[in-house]
């Protein structure tokens, strides 16, 4: 059976059958069936490879599956979008935890970073999907149920402060225990990542996170050729199938390799902060043991990655 | 009792399935399923918590640990060393005149009480300024204008603004040294490549150093189907005046 990924192989069942077996046995099948049947989009995607539906869990592959999983969806890039990407499997590395800190002092709400996550990650042009919302909080709360996204006039205002909010990649995330069928989990590094050609899109995932953090491709992202951004990597920003779960990688492809998150260059007002928690010397040290930092719904016990600080 | 959803680390996966792809597994599922075969569907279809990582990945930092780490630099945008000012009159070949501060301040009365544009009839007016209650020369070295104040004397080049800022500005100065203040561009490992950082005069003017009301880019479609006022608010940001 290591040879699964055989091109020749079919199918175990059509895809046909698919819901009309679920009808009729539902009752007796497991958690990741039921995830399946409440799955928005259950049809196959016209465009599902017999490669890829029979493709293995991302930590069984080898290295040879994966360069033929990288070069198929390459090419599926330019078949489907016109684009020449590269797309890497970029290993988490020792001695690395990543966090992530974000002055509230300091950001003013212009939205820079959620747009350059848009552009970096290669979300859906018309939705405008990003993985960052930033919040109009009254000043005086921190209850992120009650700040506004949708502000449309000049920022900072006086009685306001905001606060962006993305995945926390929490180190106990409630994301990933829900998760029927693995297609999520927590890498060494930290970051939480989603294998697009797992996961099945029951998003389970989306209601568990505290956060709304995780988003839902209700279709294929569309993107003229010239904006796809050609520098992706498996887990992160390579263009997701239609029916998918995403979420931030804290740009995994960028980080992974040195560099920091589009997110935070793009900040204009330099309220981001981020490195490795394992380097003493790193800037996101010297923050959690020099500011009052806190995160997000603490009593949740989620613990996450991403801190929050105010400059006294 | 074990989560069945959550196999213990070594529970075996059987074989047959777990090679399988995750769409066929679902499927697989399904169909043993109405067998009636599966009881705890769980431990056939999830590959298990116990996976290892997988092989032959080399990891850059175990790679590269006997060598030497080369680290970068941190480059703090420049500003120039030397000011002057537009004369308004033109050299032969079209050039602008400009002179250098000291051409007019080597031979006038520095005026140390000076502290705010209104006060400005004879030269510089139209100069937005609003810092503080700062005198003018709190900043401007009135023995060379083609410097800045150093408290203790001895003065500070232009190109060495942030020197002047720090000394009045201790815990925006110790924050952005610490990373946590004036942002940044490039790596955050600084083995793997350089970064650049911002001067603190590319973000606050420092006549009048308040960071700009701006209007937000990119409303966000998918909370509240609010509508951006256009489908490419790429553009820089847009500042508007205080009050
Ligand atoms: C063409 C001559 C001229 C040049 C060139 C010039 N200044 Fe001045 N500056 C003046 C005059 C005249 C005043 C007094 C204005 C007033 O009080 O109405 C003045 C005032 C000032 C003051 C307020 C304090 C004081 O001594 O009055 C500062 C600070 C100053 N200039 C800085 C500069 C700097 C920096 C430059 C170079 C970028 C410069 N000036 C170039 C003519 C000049
Ligand atoms: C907080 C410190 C500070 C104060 C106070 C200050 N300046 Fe300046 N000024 C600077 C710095 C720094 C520069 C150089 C800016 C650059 O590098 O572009 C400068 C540049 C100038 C220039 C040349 C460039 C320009 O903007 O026209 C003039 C003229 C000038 N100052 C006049 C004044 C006058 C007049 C006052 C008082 C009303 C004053 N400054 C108060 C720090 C100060
Ligand atoms: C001689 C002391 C002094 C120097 C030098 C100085 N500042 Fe200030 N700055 C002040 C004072 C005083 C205030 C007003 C504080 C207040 O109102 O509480 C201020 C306020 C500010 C503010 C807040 C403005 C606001 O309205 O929110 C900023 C930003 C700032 N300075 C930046 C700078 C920068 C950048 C430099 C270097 C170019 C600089 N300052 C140099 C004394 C100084
Ligand atoms: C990337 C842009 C950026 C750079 C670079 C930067 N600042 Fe700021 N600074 C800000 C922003 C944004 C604020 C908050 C402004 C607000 O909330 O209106 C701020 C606030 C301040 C304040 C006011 C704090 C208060 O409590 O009101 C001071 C003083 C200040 N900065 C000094 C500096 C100094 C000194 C440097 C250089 C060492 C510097 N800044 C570099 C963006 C910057």
């Amino acid at each position: 059976m290591s040879d699964a990924m055989n091109q020749d192989v079919t199918p175990p069942t059509g895809a046909t059958t698919r819901r009309t077996a679920l009808k009729a046995v539902g009752a007796t099948l497991g958690a990741a069936a039921f995830a399946q049947a409440l799955a928005p989009l259950t049809e196959w995607t016209p465009n599902l490879s017999v490669a890829e539906f029979l493709q293995k869990h991302y930590r069984e592959l080898t290295r040879e599956q994966m360069a033929e999983i990288l070069t198929r969806l390459e090419n599926e890039a330019r078949e489907r979008y016109g684009a020449e990407v590269s797309i890497e499997d970029v290993p988490p590395a020792d001695g690395v935890q990543f966090a992530y800190a974000l002055n509230l002092s300091i950001c003013i709400g212009c939205r820079k970073c959620a747009e350059a996550c848009h552009r970096e990650n290669n979300h859906d042009r018309s939705t405008q999907q990003s993985y960052i919302r930033v919040l109009e909080m009254e000043k005086g709360s921190i209850d992120l149920e009650k700040g506004t996204a949708d502000y449309d006039h000049p920022v900072p205002q006086k009685d306001k402060f905001y606060m962006p909010v993305q995945c926390q990649q929490c180190d106990r995330p409630p994301c990933v225990s829900v998760c029927p069928v693995e297609a999520t989990w927590k890498e060494k590094d930290g970051i939480v990542v989603v294998d697009y050609n797992w996961c099945i899109g029951c998003r389970y995932c989306e209601a568990a996170c505290p956060y709304h953090a995780r988003r839902f491709n209700w279709s294929r992202p569309q993107i003229p050729k010239e904006e796809v951004n050609p520098v992706q990597a498996y887990l992160s920003n390579r263009i997701r199938p239609q029916g998918v779960m995403e979420k931030c990688t804290f740009c995994l492809h960028r980080t992974r390799n040195g560099r920091l998150p589009a997110c935070l260059e793009a900040c204009p007002t330099g309220a981001r902060v981020f490195g490795n928690l394992l380097d003493p010397k790193s800037e996101i040290r010297w923050v959690l043991e020099n500011k009052r930092v806190f995160v997000l719904k603490e009593e949740l016990g989620t613990r996450p990655r991403f801190y929050y600080f105010f400059d006294e | 009792m074990p989560n069945p959803a959550q196999p213990t680390p070594g529970a075996s996966t059987p074989r047959s399935t777990a090679s399988l792809g995750r769409k066929a597994r679902v499927v697989a599922s399904f169909v043993l399923g109405s067998l009636g075969l599966l009881t705890i569907a769980g431990q056939v279809f999830l590959p298990g918590r116990s996976v290892p990582d997988k092989e032959g990945v080399v990891d850059p930092a175990l790679a590269s640990d006997n060598e030497p780490k080369k680290v970068h630099e941190i480059r703090i945008r420049k500003r120039v060393a030397v000011l002057s000012v537009d004369t308004g009159a033109r050299h032969a070949n079209g050039d602008p005149i400009r002179i250098l501060c000291s051409s007019c301040h080597a031979t006038t009365r520095p005026r140390i009480e000076t502290r705010g544009a209104a006060e400005l009839d004879e030269f510089h007016q139209g100069l937005t300024y609003r810092h503080g209650d700062l005198t003018c020369l709190s900043c401007h070295d009135a023995t060379n204008y083609d410097r800045l104040r150093r408290a203790d004397g001895g003065g500070i080049s232009f190109a060495d603004v942030m020197e002047l800022c720090g000394q009045c500005h201790g815990p925006q100065s110790r924050d952005y040294r610490n990373g946590s203040h004036g942002g940044m561009t490039g790596h955050w490992d600084l083995t793997r490549g350089p970064r650049e950082r911002n001067n603190c005069v590319d973000c606050h003017d420092p006549h009048a150093p308040q960071y700009p009301l701006v209007m937000p880019v990119f409303a966000p479609r998918h909370d509240r189907g609010r509508h951006p006022a256009s489908t490419t608010a790429t553009d820089n940001l847009r500042p508007v005046s205080h009050e």
